[in-house]
């Protein structure tokens, strides 16, 4: 195992409003209004994170180092100068994965003891 | 939005910087999104019931933040940490304690209802300012007085009952019937007494305390119309008084009855003074007024029995105030000191942390230029002083919690109140709040002082910390801790000198090798003299052929032991004035029947004549052996040995005299002694005064012979209880306890505070070096000696030391003052002491200036100048 990914075991399990922001920022970075939207569009409405939520969320992970503020800013034409934007750090990317690992995990389980609906 | 903004000032000062705009808008795009005055109540209602938890846990991150920093610089400078914890515990725990008992004894309201109300009244006679009372006296006063709703009368009383098959002595109180009504407390189970139970020849009726129905009763639910066997006679328990019931005080087991007749009440009973009143006064009547009015009923009595009552006025004192001023003014001492602790304590607490922030301006100036806001360094050096606070308040907790119960000696046995006091909270809520604010506040002085100017002086290389101003402060709060320690060290000196002084008092006898027990004689049983002298030739007899045993003897009452009274009217021939007036404390004596062997035992000095012998039986004439005080008063110069006078209803001759000893105790006025034969006494006459405390004086240590001569007192009489065995040293000892322990207490605090002092004065001069460095290194490059830089620094500590010392001297001779009465002879301006107080804080200031000056002394010229 990598040292990075030793590191990114250690901030498992993730809560769930950490991985749903990881998600967001995966491609792209991202402001936070555009979070929100994201993980509400994704998760077809179900989950919308309270701005409150959000930053206290964020304050952690850039704390953390899951993520940063990067200095460049994104092009022109899609820039709004109030916003502050946040770009996945490599270290955040996997700790995003170990997660995904760790819950795959847990469904395989799940189905084996017939929990879960797909091939047992 | 203003709503927002407003809700967004729930989150920490820093976050909502970070993220407030930020959140605005998407509070405000939410709002423009919902479509109806509906939906956007809807909007309104979620964001309240969000924002508030949340905001609770991002003030939980920031402490938690807070919490690992400060641990982490805490763990880097481990002595502040200690120190300052340790400063903090000793300050609240000292403090608790002390104002625990003072409060306890002192302020707190008696455990009865509408304890203001309660007066003890006593009789007064020339050199007896407070005398118990007479039962004719009483009678006729409380008849006579309208001041009081209600009045009664108690006087200790003891038992011997036979309790796990041995017989054992224990002690209540004998009380009229009305005396429970006018405490104003009824029985928790059963009843109460009444005018029936308190008759002449009543059944025996008593009620017990909770701690002796738990204890010898089991709790037995089913005690009322218990009987128990007091003596030899039957007592039916009629009930169980509430436990927090200690009245008069917590030593009492039981109460039972008076059940007075008419010859208690004989014109001769007018001078047996044995009773304790205790009224209840009418609403409306003041204690002013109620005074006026006894003090007239006492001289109609004067003038109604002008013998008996010659001279007797009335005393009534608050129920409250029976605190003897000596008990009152060690207690007041106590918490003098402890204030003085307290106050070092936070002085000095201030001092290190000016000294911490002064140090860590680069730190902080750092933190602030790197982005870290006003607010969150507060928030990081509140938490930290917090912390600090909070763990030395633990401990100090702690502290008191352990030092409360070595304080029970200080509290007196003549109030109604439990025997030990317990921690006091109010006391502890305004110790720890007062070093927690000082920890705040000296905690937070820099950085709200940075955060004023927010130059980057700080960063400067070579920075001077602390203005000539702060520099001061820091000055005071040293100084003002030396002359409190000057103060302390001072006070805690005369009190262990008064100890010593006392402890040198000759009490007239040798208390070491002495063993001593009580044997209550039961009455009737040992009514007659015959029947007392063959218990008395038995026992000594077989103590005496027992191996180690060097004397041993029989007396009424042993000095310095539960009974200190017992004294007897003189009349001499010829002096006029002893006949006329008996009620003088100059014209009686304390009377003690005893056995051969009693005065040796106790190596009491014979100074003429002889000691009373087996010779002296009935049969001879009736002899005296008295103390030199005797002489003194009624024969001054003269040959006492052949001379006659009255005393216990016969004619003595004197054939010898004896040192005097201190029956009363080591500090108190003693009246002139007479010692008589145990033999010399009618049949069923003053059996009050038998002998029946046993002293035995041994070659091996006293208190291995104990099993020995309980088994020969067993022998001799198997239902005879024995009780009080102890050594005749331990008995003196008892009379300096209190004194001891406040000494002990005092000498404790003093040293704290010379510990305390010490620490800030190193750490004055400790920061005053490292702010001179380099200028200590440009003086010895340009040639300055060792010695000069010497001179350099202890000026400045001399400087404190003088300058604390002074004042602080008369400090100490004014607290001094103020306890005079604490100090047995020794003046408060004592030399020996006050120059003990100024040499110790010299030598306090040496050790604080010695680190320092040898880190002046240490100085590089060329790195402290390399820096510049």
């Amino acid at each position: 195992m990598s040292e990075i990914a030793r590191e990114a075991e250690t901030f498992l399990p993730l809560p769930p409003a950490t991985f749903h922001i990881l998600i967001a920022l995966a491609d792209d970075d991202r402001h936070g209004y555009a979070v929100i939207q994201d993980v509400a569009e994704r998760t077809g409405g179900a989950l919308k994170l309270s701005a409150g939520t959000l930053y206290r969320s964020i304050q952690r992970m850039l704390e953390q180092g899951l993520i940063v503020e990067p200095r460049e800013r994104p092009a022109a034409h899609e820039d709004d100068e109030r916003r502050r934007y946040y770009r996945i750090t490599p270290l955040g990317t996997a700790v995003a994965k170990a997660e995904a690992r760790r819950l795959t995990q847990l469904v395989k389980l799940a189905r084996a003891a017939g929990f879960a609906p797909g091939r047992a | 939005m203003r709503g927002y903004r407003l809700l967004l000032r729930l989150y920490p000062a820093s976050f909502r910087h970070e993220y407030g705009d930020e959140m605005s808008a998407i509070f405000a795009r939410r709002l423009r999104d919902a479509s109806n005055p509906l939906a956007r109540t809807v909007l309104w209602v979620e964001t309240i019931a969000e924002v508030m938890p949340n905001a609770a846990l991002v003030h939980g991150d920031v402490l938690a933040q807070d919490l690992h920093y400060v641990a982490r610089t805490l763990r880097r400078t481990p002595g502040f940490a200690i120190t300052a914890v340790l400063i903090v515990a000793l300050g609240i725990g000292a403090t608790t304690a002390a104002f625990s008992v003072t409060d306890f004894v002192l302020i707190r309201p008696l455990p009865l209802p509408d304890p203001d109300r309660l007066v003890k009244l006593w009789e007064r006679t020339p050199g007896y300012p407070t005398m118990e009372l007479s039962a004719p006296n009483y009678r006729d006063w409380k008849a006579a007085a309208k001041s009081f709703a209600s009045m009664g009368v108690y006087r200790s009383y003891a038992v011997t009952m036979i309790s796990a098959g041995e017989p054992r002595r224990f002690s209540g109180t004998a009380i009229s019937a009305d005396l429970l009504p006018t405490l104003g407390v009824a029985p928790l189970i059963g009843r109460g007494f009444t005018a029936d139970d308190d008759r002449d020849g009543a059944a025996g009726t008593v009620i017990v305390s909770y701690q002796w129905w738990q204890i010898e009763f089991g709790g037995d639910p089913n005690i009322v119309g218990r009987s128990v066997i007091f003596g030899e006679t039957p007592y039916t328990v009629i009930g169980v008084m509430p436990r927090q019931f200690n009245f008069p005080s917590s030593d009492a087991l039981f109460w039972t009855t008076n059940r007075f007749g008419e010859p208690d009440y004989q014109p001769s009973e007018r001078t047996n003074n044995y009773l304790y009143a205790v009224g209840r006064l009418r609403d409306g009547v003041t204690l002013q007024q109620a005074r006026a009015e006894i003090d007239v009923v006492a001289t109609q009595s004067m003038q109604q029995y002008p013998k008996e009552n010659k001279d007797t006025g009335a005393v009534l004192l608050l129920l409250r105030d029976e605190v003897s001023p000596r008990a009152r003014l060690m207690l007041l001492a106590l918490s003098g000191a402890a204030a003085c602790v307290l106050l070092i304590a936070c002085a000095n607490l201030a001092n290190l942390l000016l000294a911490r922030a002064l140090g860590r301006r680069r730190e902080l100036a750092v933190r602030a230029a790197m982005g870290a806001g006003r607010e969150r360094l507060i928030r990081q050096l509140m938490t930290e002083s917090l912390l600090l606070a909070l763990v030395g308040g633990a401990l100090g907790i702690a502290i008191a919690v352990v030092s409360v119960p070595l304080l029970t000696r200080l509290v007196p046995t003549t109030l109604p109140i439990a025997s030990a006091p317990s921690v006091d909270m109010r006391v502890l809520l305004v110790a720890a709040v007062l070093t927690i604010v000082t920890g705040i506040a000296f905690g937070l002085a820099p950085v709200l002082r940075a955060g004023a100017s927010p130059d980057l002086d700080g960063l400067r290389e070579g920075a001077r910390s602390g203005g000539g101003q702060k520099e001061r402060l820091r000055s005071a709060l040293v100084l003002a801790e030396i002359v409190a320690s000057v103060a302390l060290l001072a006070c805690a000196g005369l009190l262990i000198r008064a100890l010593l002084t006392v402890q040198a008092i000759d009490p007239g006898f040798k208390a070491e090798g002495v063993l001593t027990m009580r044997t209550e004689l039961p009455m009737p049983a040992y009514g007659k003299v015959a029947t007392r002298e063959a218990y008395y030739a038995r026992v000594l007899g077989e103590i005496r052929a027992t191996p180690g045993v060097i004397s041993a003897g029989f007396v009424s009452f042993l000095p310095m032991g539960s009974m200190r009274g017992g004294i007897w009217p003189v009349v001499v021939p010829g002096d006029a004035e002893a006949a006329s007036d008996t009620r003088r404390a100059s014209n009686v004596a304390a009377i003690r029947y005893v056995t051969p062997g009693y005065v040796e035992a106790m190596a009491i000095p014979l100074k003429r004549g002889r000691d009373i012998s087996a010779a002296d039986n009935r049969d001879r004439p009736f002899v005296a052996v008295v103390s030199e005080s005797f002489v003194r008063r009624y024969w001054p110069g003269a040959d006492p040995i052949g001379r006659h006078f009255t005393f216990a209803f016969a004619d003595r001759e004197v054939v010898g005299v004896v040192a005097d000893v201190r029956f009363r105790g080591l500090e108190r006025e003693n009246e002139p002694q007479v010692y008589l034969s145990s033999m010399q006494v009618a049949d069923d006459s003053i059996q009050f005064y038998s002998p029946k405390e046993l002293a035995v004086r041994t070659t091996a240590p006293p208190a291995t012979l104990a099993p020995t001569i309980r088994a020969i007192i067993r022998q001799a009489d198997p239902k005879l209880p024995i009780t009080r065995v102890q050594t005749l040293s331990d008995m003196v000892d008892l009379e300096t306890a209190s004194r001891s322990v406040q000494v002990r207490v005092l000498s404790a605090f003093a040293l704290t505070a010379f510990v305390l002092a010490a620490i800030g004065i190193h750490g004055l001069l400790s920061f005053a070096v490292s702010q001179r460095t380099q200028e200590i290194g440009v003086r010895m490059a340009l040639g300055a000696q060792s010695s000069d830089i010497l001179s350099m620094v202890l000026r400045r500590s001399a400087a404190l030391a003088v300058a604390g010392v002074i004042p602080g001297v008369a400090l100490a001779y004014a607290a001094g003052r103020s306890m005079e009465a604490l100090l047995a002879g020794i003046t408060p301006a004592d030399t020996v002491t006050l120059a003990a107080a100024v040499g110790l804080s010299v030598l306090m200031t040496v050790i604080g200036s010695l680190a320092p000056t040898v880190r002046a002394l240490r100085v590089d010229p060329i790195s402290a100048l390399r820096t510049e």
